[in-house]
This record gives structure tokens, C-alpha cells and sequence, in this order.
């Protein structure tokens, strides 16, 4: 994800911010939340597989549905990665 | 001009932002100046009780008797309230009082006082208090659309964020976006948002961007809305009310850096 070569420029910074900001701000789901949510995801998911809990990804985001704008769902986004589909 | 009558239907407009200090209260006073410029009848109306600002910007401090909960209160006639702006035929302001709290109105108040003044104005521009209490209930109750304000900074657009959600909670169908304060020389270091990532984030329709122009520090030094004006930030507001009364005028380039502003003409010309 990162580029070691180029600097983000303090506007890119912003956006980024602002952008994760918002949506948790719209659904008012707070990071603390967040984090419930995703203990919970692994301890389920980890019933039935291994899984790298590291690098897994879990956030929510706004995919744009029929409106644009404003009015776009709000999509809980997963990625997990799995290190052994056989773990038991 | 002395009788200048009030066209058909009256507009009342919110100036919002949430945060403090992005320029809610020289928005209002250069959009209802612009108006007035224009021929129509408008009345300004500072919401903000206890903390109001309005007056000194439009340069009527000195005028004031009677205020905004003179008028809830029932102290006094809604006219009596209202301070005529000599400069400007048509334009007249309510204050609002310095020396009460936001409780001194409900916003069911705030609606009876609109509806008598839709009678007589055009438009009616509530400057809306920072924050998102009472005092922004009180603003936003009797209003048809909204002008959000922000800058182009995190915070500014965090709380706009928020009002907006506010706004659209509370039945509000348009509602406009002025990013104010603007500096190109940022932008184009990349240190600044531009205007077309502050709209991609609020998600928002655009009615005006507003370059940081000392000329608005100046002007409200000397009580004198700068609209109309061909400094930068004049000639930005004349073309945000251009855009209130629904005409499409191009959003000039900031790009191109300010000198470009002076060869500018505005739509007014100073008298």
C-alpha cells in the first residue's frame, strides 16, 4: 500500500482521513466498535479455519449504490486472508 | 427606489456550518447585501443570542434598539425590530441580543417571526450560530434551504459533514456548499484540499468558492459588506447570490492564480 518514494502531500493525508472519518461519523460507529466487530468476526471465522489476523482488513465504506452522493449504503468490507482452509 | 416592493414569493436561507470561524456571518451579510444590490428586499436576522456579530459586520452597531427576542418577547413590533440598512434600499437587519442565552427562543418562535416577515421580504438569511444546540435549531425551524460553510480544512469539513446530516434529517432539500477561505498557492503545493475534494467528500451541490482575501478582514474593519466589489473575495459572493437567484455563472479558476482576479469585472460596479 505505502509508496516508499513518493511523500504523500498534506492534502492526500487529509482526504484519507476525512474519507475513513466520515463514514464511521454517518453511521456513527465508533472505532471502539470497530473493534467488537472484528474480535468477533475472527473468533467465528476461526471456528472453521485459519486465519492471519494480522493482515485482515475490516472497515466500513460507503460503495455506491443506485444514488450517488450522499445517500450510498454503507458496506462493512472484510478482507481476511486465510492462511489453512483445514484447520481442524 | 424608496418604494421598492416585494416580488412574489419570499426565500428564507440558513447560513450553517457547525464549526466557528469559517465565515458564517460575512457569508450572510455579503449574500443578503448581494441580494439587496439587486433590487430585492431582504432581511437579515442574527440568530445567534448572546454572541451576536452581525451587526458589526454590516456596520449597524450603533443602530440597535430593539432585538430578536424584543420581538419573541412581545416588547416590541416585529418593524420596530428591524434596522434599515441606509446604504441599501430594501436590505434591513434583526439583531439579535447580547445579553440573553439561546433559551430566550424556541424555534417554534423562530417560525411565527418568519412567517410574518415572508409577507414583506424576498428573501430573509438567518446567520446561524456555531454548534448544533438550540440556537442551530432555532436557525434552521422556518428555513426553505441552507448554505453550508466550510473551509477547506479537516475540521471545518468534519462538522459540515455533520450539519449537513443534520439538515437532510430535518426535511432540508437543498442545501448549497460554500467552501470559503480558500488559498490556490496551497492548492497547488498540495498542502491544501482543492474545492473539488471538499465537494467530493461533503457530496454536496457547490454554490461558491471564496478565495482567502484580506480584503474581507478589511472590509469588516469598516462595517461594509464587500460584495459587489472587484476584489476576489467581492467578486466571489456576487456570483454566490447570482447562483442563489438560480443563474449559472461559471466558477472562475482559482487555478490561475489571483492576479487573474483583478482583471476581472464583476457584476457590479461600484457606484
Amino acid at each position: 500500500m505505502r509508496n516508499f518514494f513518493h511523500r504523500k502531500s498534506s492534502c492526500e493525508v487529509a482526504k484519507d482521513r476525512l474519507k475513513i472519518l466520515l463514514i464511521s461519523d454517518r453511521v456513527s460507529c465508533s472505532p471502539e466498535v470497530m473493534e467488537l466487530i472484528k474480535a468477533d468476526i475472527i473468533k467465528v471465522i476461526s471456528k472453521y479455519m485459519k486465519i492471519d489476523t494480522k493482515n485482515m482488513d475490516i472497515q466500513i465504506q460507503a460503495k455506491g449504490s443506485k444514488s450517488s452522493g450522499r445517500n450510498k449504503t454503507p458496506v462493512l468490507y472484510a478482507n481476511i486472508p486465510i492462511l489453512d482452509l483445514h484447520s481442524k | 427606489m424608496e418604494n421598492e416592493s416585494k416580488q412574489q414569493g419570499c426565500e428564507v436561507i440558513v447560513v450553517t456550518s457547525g464549526k466557528g470561524g469559517v465565515g458564517k456571518t460575512t457569508t450572510s451579510a455579503n449574500v443578503g447585501t448581494g441580494l439587496a444590490l439587486l433590487g430585492k428586499k431582504v432581511c437579515l436576522i442574527d440568530t445567534d443570542i448572546g454572541l451576536r456579530n452581525l451587526d458589526v459586520v454590516m456596520g449597524l452597531e450603533n443602530r440597535i434598539v430593539y432585538n430578536l427576542v424584543d420581538v419573541v418577547e412581545g416588547n416590541c413590533r416585529i418593524k420596530q425590530a428591524l434596522i434599515k440598512d441606509k446604504r441599501h434600499p430594501g436590505l434591513y437587519l434583526m439583531p439579535s441580543a447580547q445579553t440573553r442565552d439561546k433559551s430566550a427562543v424556541s424555534p417554534g418562535q423562530m417560525i411565527k417571526v418568519i412567517e410574518h416577515l415572508r409577507e414583506q421580504f424576498d428573501y430573509v438569511i438567518l446567520d446561524c450560530p456555531a454548534g448544533i444546540e438550540q440556537g442551530f435549531q432555532n436557525a434552521i425551524a422556518g428555513a426553505d434551504r441552507a448554505l453550508v460553510v466550510t473551509t477547506p480544512e479537516v475540521s471545518a469539513i468534519r462538522d459540515a459533514d455533520r450539519i449537513v446530516g443534520l439538515l437532510e434529517a430535518n426535511g432540508f432539500k437543498q442545501i448549497d456548499l460554500v467552501i470559503n477561505r480558500l488559498r490556490t498557492d496551497m492548492v497547488k503545493r498540495g498542502d491544501m484540499m482543492s474545492a473539488t475534494d471538499v465537494v467530493d467528500i461533503l457530496a454536496i451541490p457547490l454554490i461558491g468558492i471564496v478565495p482567502d482575501d484580506e480584503n474581507v478582514v478589511i472590509s469588516t474593519n469598516q462595517g461594509e459588506p464587500l460584495v459587489g466589489s472587484t476584489f476576489p473575495a467581492g467578486i466571489a459572493y456576487s456570483n454566490i447570490v447570482q447562483r442563489v437567484l438560480g443563474k449559472e455563472v461559471p466558477f472562475i479558476n482559482l487555478e490561475r492564480g489571483i492576479s487573474f482576479w483583478t482583471r476581472v469585472t464583476g457584476i457590479f460596479h461600484k457606484a
